[in-house]
């Protein structure tokens, strides 16, 4: 039972309900302290207006017909019901005349208006003296008496009292409200995080397809359930790509090794000296291109991670690219294909110097690769231009290109085409490329060099970087 | 875990190859700091049969202790060691002014890895994995900085004469023409004359890119500069060697 309670109020509904009770409670207190403050305050001087009323008459009175008229009026209006307090009195304060039994000591030595209420007994209390407040206004006669009118304030308790209960009504009033709000709208709303926790549990015990409940209305919980379903949705599809790459990783990676092992076993049985030799280094050379395999890799998710992003500098990516095809071209003339440059120079960006160089080495790689294959004379060529809002750098070779409907496959790890997995390559180079210009928030596109020949449309890869802000 | 993959094998053949031959570099003698037992007993075995002495430290502390004591040509140092790290060793070192040519071993691998690691104090830097020619060869640049002819304004090999201020290059008195890229080529060639010089080398130095250049890319500039002072002359003087790189030599 305590624990069920303190569980409740650990819930957000129960605490705000508990914040918003103190509050109203806070400000109706004030109000009514402030109402009956300024209420007391209208009375008061309601009761002495009447009070400097009536000791204007008696004065009057006593100018006209002296102590006997004095006397008359003030034993008529003393009769009469809800009446004031009179009181006659010598010159030594002994009290002489009126409707009260007695009154606080001192009060009649004063002239004028009593400064603050004080204590009076009255005649004929039914269940026996009791103290009550007045205000009083003391005149003084030439005579030497003294005149006391005075107004009976109530039961010092009755007005509090009526205050108190005032505000208890008030108070659970709102404490009520507050029951029927959290009962309305938290315990809903409690539910309905409920229910998303448990879909959460379900996600997190490894069902990624699960998704929260959204309802109808559209409101807040709603907006939450959506952006957060589509953010699983991304982490789902985020770990279908990993999921694919590990698979890809075990199955690309197996076969090598397995070549590996194989050569290792013949090394092994053989008895000639030169054989054994060859075996070694067809070892070494399948090792290398593993390890190649491996940094490719590792440098791809590196990449792909931004731990690299530090190292952004401004880079010339016109001199980057005349270098690049300053370093193929006679790469390019010993694989009997020319290379052409169209270089806009000095377009600068921001980025790291390595990691676009090894992208155009890519590209480069690929396009000396695939040249040839086509009809004609090959060729390739590196083009960097700048146009609206970003600067665009293209491989581009005259080869058989890329059908269409595959060019979204070639950028994913290991991909390779039937048609060149005959070539060498670890199937990398232009994943690493993508990752690259999705470091520098750019793109990679895929295009046919020549539209219109069916034969060899050849392929050009365009490096797009967003120009930099001036 | 990156460590467990550690270099790629060499074989006999390619130790024959830093070598050179003969012993070009008499007596170095180094210091390996690196806590992985069995790569560093590799490592000791492939350098001694390359002619070079070794002494081995295992861990930052005894590392740094044996670097400030004793003298070295060069000095390997892995970047994560136990009780102290590398980068921590290389600075130390350097402060007790010690300017021992220090090579990183790192298996971070990564570009920024590298400028941290040579703002740190190294000379150079080599991401694991790597083949131990490549190793061997840069210890040995390294090596040989000390006394390497920087400030000498010709480079010689043989009857081949490399100009660095006027750009000429001139093989038994006539001149070869060369484009500005295969002379930088030609004259970090022959700046480590006798030596071996591995392609990523090549690239990192002439190219200034710090990556493995893995295609054939290196292979066919040196063949154009080779048939460029080789052409008309008899003797052979930039050689390739097998699983290594590259070396320009006078055979006598």
């Amino acid at each position: 039972m305590l624990a069920r309670a303190r569980l409740m109020f650990r819930s957000t509904a129960v605490r705000l309900s508990a914040l918003y009770i103190l509050l109203f409670a806070l400000c109706a207190a004030f109000l009514v302290f402030y109402v009956t403050a300024m209420s007391e305050r209208l009375l008061a001087q309601q009761t002495r207006q009447t009070l400097q009323e009536e000791v204007l008459d008696i004065q009057r009175a006593y100018e006209r017909g002296g102590v006997n008229l004095l006397l008359r009026m003030m034993e008529r209006r003393a009769r009469q019901p809800g009446a004031n307090l009179y009181v006659i009195a010598g010159p030594n304060g002994e009290m002489l005349a009126g409707n009260v039994a007695s009154v606080q000591p001192g009060v009649l030595d004063e002239q004028g208006w009593t400064a603050v209420p004080f204590t009076y007994e009255p005649y004929s209390e039914v269940d026996g003296p009791r103290r009550h407040l007045a205000l009083a206004n003391v005149v003084l006669l030439d005579n030497g008496l003294r005149v006391m009118v005075g107004r009976d304030l109530g039961d010092p308790g009755r007005f509090r009292g009526l205050v108190r209960r005032a505000l208890m009504v008030a108070l659970t009033i709102m404490g009520v409200g507050a029951l029927v709000i959290w009962f309305g709208i938290g315990r809903n709303a409690l539910k309905r995080i409920d229910r998303m926790s448990a879909a959460s549990q379900k996600i997190m015990a490894g069902d990624l397809s699960q998704r929260l409940p959204i309802g109808k209305s559209g409101d807040e919980f709603d907006r939450l359930s959506d952006s957060l379903n589509a953010m699983l949705g991304r982490i789902e599809k985020l770990n279908e790509g990993l999921r694919q790459v590990s698979d890809n990783i075990a199955h690309d990676l197996k076969t090598p090794l397995t070549r590996l092992r194989n050569k290792a076993a013949d090394a092994l049985a053989e008895n000639r000296e030169d054989v054994r030799r060859a075996a070694l280094e067809g070892i070494i050379g399948e090792s290398d291109q593993l390890i190649r395999t491996f940094n490719a890799l590792l440098m791809i998710s590196r990449v792909e991670a931004g731990s690299i992003a530090a190292e952004m500098s401004d880079v010339d990516l016109s001199a980057i690219s005349a270098d690049s095809a300053e370093l193929y071209e006679p790469v390019a003339e010993e694989a009997g294909l020319s290379l052409a440059t169209d270089l806009e120079p000095g377009l600068v960006v921001h980025g790291n110097r390595e990691l676009i160089g090894q992208a155009i080495f890519n590209l480069l790689d690929n396009a000396i690769k695939y040249a040839g294959e086509g009809r004609g004379e090959p060729k390739i060529g590196v083009k960097l231009a700048k146009t609206d809002g970003a600067i665009r750098l293209s491989v581009c070779d005259n080869g058989p290109g890329i059908p269409a409907d595959k060019r979204g496959e070639v950028v994913k790890r290991f991909v390779r085409l039937d048609e060149s997995r005959s070539k060498p390559g670890t199937g990398l180079g232009l994943s690493l490329v993508e990752a690259v210009m999705e470091l520098h928030g750019g793109s990679l596109e895929l295009s046919a060099t020549h539209r219109d020949n069916k034969e060899a449309p050849g392929l050009t890869v365009t490096m797009v970087f967003p120009a930099p802000k001036p | 875990m990156v460590m467990d993959i550690r270099y790629s094998a060499e074989t006999a053949e390619s130790h024959d190859a830093k070598t050179g031959g003969d012993a070009i570099v008499p007596h170095m003698k180094i210091l390996v700091i690196e806590d992985d037992l069995e790569a560093a007993a590799y490592m000791t075995k492939a350098f001694r049969e390359a002619g070079i002495v070794v002494d081995h430290a295992s861990d930052g502390e005894s590392g740094l202790f044996m670097g400030t004591e004793n003298s070295y040509d060069v000095m390997v140092i892995d970047r994560m060691l136990p009780r102290r790290d590398g980068l921590s060793v290389i600075s130390e070192l350097r402060k007790r002014g010690v300017n021992t040519p220090v090579l990183i071993l790192s298996a971070l691998g990564q570009v920024d890895d590298r400028v941290t690691g040579l703002r740190a104090g190294g000379d150079d830097y080599l991401p694991k994995p790597y083949a131990f020619s490549e190793l061997l060869a840069r210890v040995e640049v390294l090596g040989r900085r000390k006394g390497a002819p920087e400030q000498d304004m010709v480079y010689r090999v043989g009857d081949l004469e490399l100009d660095r201020l006027s750009h000429e290059v001139k093989r038994a008195g006539k001149e070869v023409l060369l484009q500005p890229r295969e002379f930088r080529l030609l004259e970090y060639l022959m700046k480590n004359a006798g030596q071996v010089v591995t392609r990523t080398m090549l690239l990192e130095n002439v190219w200034d890119y710090h990556f493995d250049p893995q295609t054939n890319v290196i292979d066919v500039h040196v063949s154009r500069l080779r048939s460029k002072i080789e052409k008309d002359f008899d003797k052979p003087l930039l050689k390739t060697i097998r699983g290594a790189g590259y070396m320009i030599k006078d055979e006598g």
